[in-house]
């Protein structure tokens, strides 16, 4: 992407202002009432990925176990009961054709779509902030290879990449890691682009020519002057990167070069559930509601974000009132 | 300017040089049986070393390499067994599968991608661009904030939901419209129209979201500046301020984000056309990755990385057009 726009669109300032502390920040999320909202969304899905075997178990069900009893093998599977076969033992009823219990394999799916997206996220921040400050504190020779390198990560095209990748590599390798590593290895550099611009704007600054005049290293300024200045728009970049990669995965697996049956993903569910929707909606239904809240908690609580760590959208926040100021909102960037 | 522009060109160049070599590297010398994948899981030994010889594969891989790149630049002739078939520049290879030319193949799915995109594009900026504007003008109102949620859901529903929904409710449900299949613009209008109505609405339903923040928040960086608070307190009225103003300031961002996924889309339909049956480039690298069909794999990604770098070197330079405080460097 242009830079300039990548500028716009991680909210960064053209020099950033000095970090501030976690409590501030976590009072200016809770300024926000949507943000907030969607940071406990969030975290229940969360919850529910972590303890999936957990919350199977209380189902008394498990994702892997075929129930051929529950579906109408005369009607071509479909399962017999209203809404899918929703019942007391089975909450989102049970899968056509081989009556797995739903609910486990969603339980399951989310472990899938957010352990992925979030193995992806860390990856593209790491490889963007190890590449972007090598080349804002690099010689000029340094800049000019990892900029082109960088140049060439903007070139490849993502879905055509990854759906490449994937045709080659061998089956045995696990699929989810693959995934996470094609999405983080090929879309690092927007992290990178950010870092590199903020990092030259920084080094200019008093106080870091005082960390270089008392001697100090090239690593230890990144690492103690600049990182700390860098979070704010690493982290909003980051929290706007994780729905999108999410999508991503969603879709190599709807495209059935993603993640394998019989591990569940709510991207591979979508696949098969167009063939049922008129028989079993709640099949449909179901992935694609979790898939549509989950992404949009996550980029409301993206946005939340941007707006709690931007220096000129803090005195439009009128913190402790528990409300954003309304009417007039032109200066602040929570679009 | 003219110094811009070649070093630009110069980048682009290089990118795409890069870009053969780590095609060529992880696609033809990474897998090592190369033979096998061209020739089928179920050729006997002899059949491979017969394909081995007839693709030059027992050559160095820098031979291989150069040959590769030479077809793109001058062009190349292949052995097909019986006799050798000529491959014009800029030549990507032949298929495995179908002993297509690569490049043949992308031209003739060309122009089904370019219906989608196209439609599609015209559809979204309109979409975009309005809702963004209207919600800027409205800003602080209920419009605005429920422009502001249809924005965050659009921008939260992957394209393949949304034409998956609109295929239920309007093809199965309603049967207002017959199922999206593709009929060729030549052929017949009408039908070419009414087949890609659904594709293009689901495309461009999504891409719009994106539009409407961009313009929005362009809008209102250029509302809350000191100039525009000058023009109000010399008494020009908001109509003036949005159209002459405010709008101004979203025109460079819009243009460049637009050349981009302008770019990038000619690759990355790959969801919708799947998704619908439109038998373009997106469908047939997906179709080329389920067969491991590598020359097409290779040559479509090299394409699309085309487009990607073209796309670019666009945008930065609309960019700059457009907004003139930007100085090309």
């Amino acid at each position: 992407m242009s830079e300039a726009l990548l500028v716009q669109e991680a909210g960064a300032a053209p020099v950033a202002a000095p970090a501030s502390g976690a409590r501030q920040f976590w009072l200016r999320l809770r300024a926000q009432r949507a943000a907030a909202v969607a940071a406990a969304v969030v975290l229940l899905l969360l919850l529910a990925a972590l303890a999936a075997p957990l919350l199977a178990a209380l189902a008394g069900q498990d994702p892997d176990t075929y129930h051929p009893d529950l579906v109408d093998s005369a009607a071509g599977g479909v399962p017999i009961g209203s809404f899918g076969g929703i019942s007391a033992d089975h909450w989102f009823g049970v899968e056509p054709q081989t009556g797995r219990d739903l609910f486990a394999r969603v339980v399951y799916g989310a472990r899938v779509s957010l352990g992925v997206a979030v193995a992806a996220t860390v990856l593209q921040v790491a490889i963007g902030l190890v590449v972007g400050l090598a080349a804002a504190l690099g010689n000029r020779w340094i800049d000019q290879v990892l900029s082109r390198i960088t140049d060439i990560n903007v070139a490849l095209p993502l879905m055509v990449i990854a759906l490449a990748l994937l045709a080659i590599v061998p089956p045995s390798f696990p699929r989810p890691v693959l995934i996470a590593l094609v999405i983080g290895g090929i879309n690092w550099a927007g992290t990178s682009k950010i870092v590199r611009a903020q990092a030259l704007a920084l080094k200019s600054l008093d106080f870091v020519s005082a960390a270089r005049l008392a001697g100090r290293g090239r690593w230890s300024i990144a690492r103690r002057e600049l990182l700390p200045s860098l979070a704010a728009p690493v982290i909003t970049y980051a929290a706007l990167l994780f729905p999108v990669n999410i999508t991503v995965e969603a879709a190599l697996s709807f495209l059935g070069v993603g993640i394998k049956p019989p591990t569940p993903s709510w991207g591979q569910m979508l696949t098969e559930a167009d063939t049922w929707y008129q028989s079993a909606p709640t099949y449909l239904l179901i992935p694609a509601g979790l898939l549509f809240v989950t992404v949009l908690s996550l980029t409301v609580l993206g946005e939340g974000v941007r707006t709690a760590l931007d220096p000129r959208a803090a005195s439009r926040l009128r913190i402790g009132t528990g409300r954003e100021e309304r009417g007039e909102r032109t200066k602040e960037r929570a679009s | 300017m003219t110094g811009f522009l070649l070093r630009r060109l110069g980048g682009a160049v290089f990118v795409l040089l890069s870009l053969t070599v780590i095609l060529y590297a992880v696609f033809y010398v990474a897998p090592g049986d190369v033979a096998q994948i061209a020739c089928g899981p179920r050729c006997s030994p002899a059949q491979v070393a017969q394909v081995t010889e007839q693709l030059r594969l027992d050559d160095p891989v820098y031979t291989q390499y150069w040959h590769f790149l030479q077809g793109i630049v001058a062009g190349r002739d292949f052995s097909t067994g019986t006799g050798v078939e000529h491959c014009a520049a800029p030549c990507l290879g032949v298929s495995y599968q179908s002993d297509q030319q690569v490049m043949q193949l992308i031209l003739t799915k060309l122009p089904v991608t370019g219906s989608l995109v196209i439609g599609a594009f015209a559809l979204w900026i309109l979409l975009g661009v309005g809702t963004g504007v209207l919600s800027a003008w409205r800003r602080g109102r209920i419009t605005e904030r429920v422009l502001t949620w249809l924005t965050l859901a659009g921008i939260a529903t992957p394209v393949f939901v949304i034409g998956l929904l609109l295929i239920i409710i309007f093809c199965s449900t309603l049967q207002w419209l017959p199922s999206p299949t593709y009929v060729p613009f030549t052929e017949d209008p009408e039908q070419w129209a009414w087949g890609l109505l659904l594709p293009w609405v689901s495309l461009a339903l999504i891409e719009s979201a994106k539009y409407a923040r961009l313009t929005r928040s362009s809008m209102l960086e250029t509302l809350a500046e000191d100039h525009v608070r000058t023009f109000r307190a010399y008494g020009v009225g908001e109509p003036a301020i949005m159209r002459r103003h405010a709008l101004r300031g979203a025109v460079a961002p819009v243009i460049a984000l637009s050349a981009l996924d302008f770019g990038s889309m000619f690759g990355g339909a790959v969801l919708t056309e799947s998704l619908f049956g439109i038998p373009g480039i997106g469908r047939e690298l997906v179709h080329a990755v389920k067969v491991v069909d590598l020359p097409v794999v290779v040559g479509m990604v090299l394409v699309t990385g085309f487009f990607v770098v073209l796309a670019n070197a666009v945008a930065d330079l609309l960019y700059a057009l457009a907004d003139r405080r930007v100085v090309l460097s």
